[in-house]
């Protein structure tokens, strides 16, 4: 593991002017919490401001030259978010979120004019290790239709317990929904075995790859999912935009969640009928400045390259394992090394709580994520209230992780000395 | 340090010996979250002859929500409802005041001491999760 970085940090930070500020106290910005919104880029901010500036009109609409404009820079962001994930065009869904991109699916699971449904007496699987967004949409679609939840169990060292796979995932299976990283531990569940079980028995598999998508190279072609969701913002763009990207011979079986504009073939005063994916699925004038700033923040990583910002984040959480590991009091909670996982540090400081413990930090400059991080059974199965989080991007350097580790000491010192 | 205005001495002490904690068993019991961090409060209380009694309290919490409710137990406790209902006025004004004002410490007494915490607008919230608490299970109490 080289500690060298793979790419000028130096001359990529200027490229985010968040970081020409001072935090309190007049220290700079240590931010380490891009798990749950990255920072951004001049290039994406100006891209999103230029669609504004030059091209703004309603997409597909209108026969004027800015309509045409904007109709070509939001199909561009289409084209660009399909060349990044390796997919056809058509099967890219611009939603405001990778969460309304899951409830999108769960909704359209439900519904029984769908090619494929659920029904009472069929079986949902998820993981203990699921964000709030992948696994509340699942539960309210159970109560709707009358399916069982089923899940993997999650073990302290954040992987899944595969050992009972064939009693959870069985002939009842329908979807299995699952994330790629656990985005409180950082851990990446061994995947290949529940893809394989739940294709064998027709099940479909739904992929969160919020944390993965941005940090490293997802095909998820490659990986075999059916259905794949993530967000534009913790990939340096802007918010409100997500991405729900499925088979296009699965999303053309499946029924809108929401209807209006611009999703339709067809309409008369009693019943209409539906475009093909992904416009029938994209109800209204889009979010198109954001999808266009997304792509230019998706252009921005493929230049510096996924696989070297993966192998980076990882040199960063190697280094700042190490330090933690030497903090007594300090508990790092899922896998201790980092093996199977991304950027991200979950730990809790012995009797401090970790909102206590992130205040100390912010006296640094250091932002992370503290409590429960939208991922409740998980923090109660690991036995704690909360957690202190830190998640690396590749504008975070070895500065940044000595910080880390200086603020942390601070912290558990703080309430020590009392 | 800024730490230090948050975080003062009074807070940490209430934090570690936090009064009126223990296993709330009366009859009327709320039970608030701070859905955001995770933080829990349980809390029964009696109104006996307009009074504020037997006020318990139990929870998991960062300092400040611990300390607040700590404080809070026993500002109100002994106090009138009315009484008790405007001390919670007065240190909701105070937790909203963005540090403009620093509280009336005749009336709120060592929660004059949480002022520091309307600097960080993140932190309100738990302050406030005990206080709130509080006067959920005071209206239901006056009820019964």
């Amino acid at each position: 593991m080289t500690l060298q970085a793979p790419f000028d940090i130096a001359r990529i930070k200027a490229d985010f002017p968040i970081f020409d500020q001072a935090m309190r106290g007049g220290k700079r910005l240590v931010f380490l919490d891009s798990g749950a919104t990255s920072q951004k880029p001049r290039a994406v901010l100006h891209a999103e401001a230029e669609f504004y500036f030059t091209s703004n009109a309603a997409v597909n609409r209108g026969s004027y030259l800015l309509a045409e404009r904007a109709s070509e820079a939001f199909d561009g962001a289409r084209e660009v978010v399909a060349q990044f994930l390796a997919v056809s065009a058509d099967e890219i869904v611009f939603t405001k979120s990778a969460t309304e991109s899951i409830n999108l699916l769960a909704y359209a699971f439900g519904n029984p004019a769908s090619g494929i449904s659920v029904k009472a007496g069929d079986e949902i699987v998820l993981s203990e290790l699921e964000h709030h967004a992948n696994l509340i949409p699942w539960q309210e679609l159970a109560k709707r239709t009358g399916a069982t939840l089923k899940w993997f169990n999650a073990q302290l060292d954040g992987s899944l317990d595969l050992s009972t796979i064939s009693e959870i995932i069985t002939e009842k299976c329908k979807v299995v929904a699952i994330t790629h990283q656990s985005n409180v531990l950082g851990s990446i569940p061994e995947l290949a075995p529940i893809i394989a079980a739940a294709h064998a028995v027709g099940a479909l598999v739904v992929l969160d790859a919020c944390q993965s998508v941005p940090h490293m190279p997802v095909k998820p072609q490659e990986l075999g999912v059916d259905f794949l969701a993530f967000s534009g913002h913790k990939a340096l763009g802007p918010t409100g935009v997500g991405v729900l990207w499925g088979r296009y011979e699965l999303l053309d079986q499946l029924q809108p969640m929401l209807f209006g504009g611009s999703m339709i073939e067809s309409v008369t005063m009693t019943s209409a009928t539906w475009a093909h994916p992904p416009k029938r699925f994209e109800a209204g004038v889009p979010n198109m400045a954001q999808a266009v700033g997304m792509a230019e923040g998706l252009k921005y990583l493929s230049a510096v390259g996924l696989e070297r910002i993966h192998q980076w984040e990882l040199a960063l959480t190697q280094q700042a394992l190490n330090g933690l590991h030497e903090i007594d009091g300090v508990r790092i909670l899922g896998p201790q090394g980092i093996e199977n996982r991304g950027g991200v540090i979950s730990f809790t400081i012995d009797e401090v709580h970790p909102h206590d413990v992130g205040q100390v930090m912010d006296q640094y400059g250091v932002a992370v994520r503290t409590g429960h991080h939208c991922a409740w059974p998980l923090i109660r199965k690991l036995g704690v209230s909360g957690t202190t989080r830190a998640s690396f991007y590749l504008y975070n350097d070895l500065a940044d992780v000595d910080v880390l580790l200086e603020s942390v000491v601070a912290a558990r010192d703080y309430f020590r000395k009392q | 340090m800024e730490l230090d205005s948050l975080y003062q001495e009074v807070i940490l002490d209430h934090y570690k010996n936090p009064h009126h904690k223990g296993l709330p068993q009366g009859k009327v019991q709320v039970h608030h979250v701070n859905p955001s961090c995770g933080d829990e409060i349980t809390l029964s209380l009696e109104i006996k002859n307009g009074i504020v009694d037997q006020l318990v309290w139990d929870g998991v919490g960062c300092s400040i929500s611990q300390a607040s409710s700590s404080i809070m137990s026993d500002l109100v406790s002994g106090k009138s409802f009315d009484e008790a209902l405007s001390i919670f006025d007065q240190f909701s004004e105070l937790m909203q005041s963005k540090g403009s004002i620093s509280g009336d410490e005749e009336v709120l007494e060592d929660a004059v001491a949480l002022a520091g915490v309307s600097k960080f607008p993140a932190r309100v919230k738990c302050a406030l999760l005990g206080w709130m608490a509080f006067k959920d299970a005071a209206i239901q109490a006056r009820q019964i």
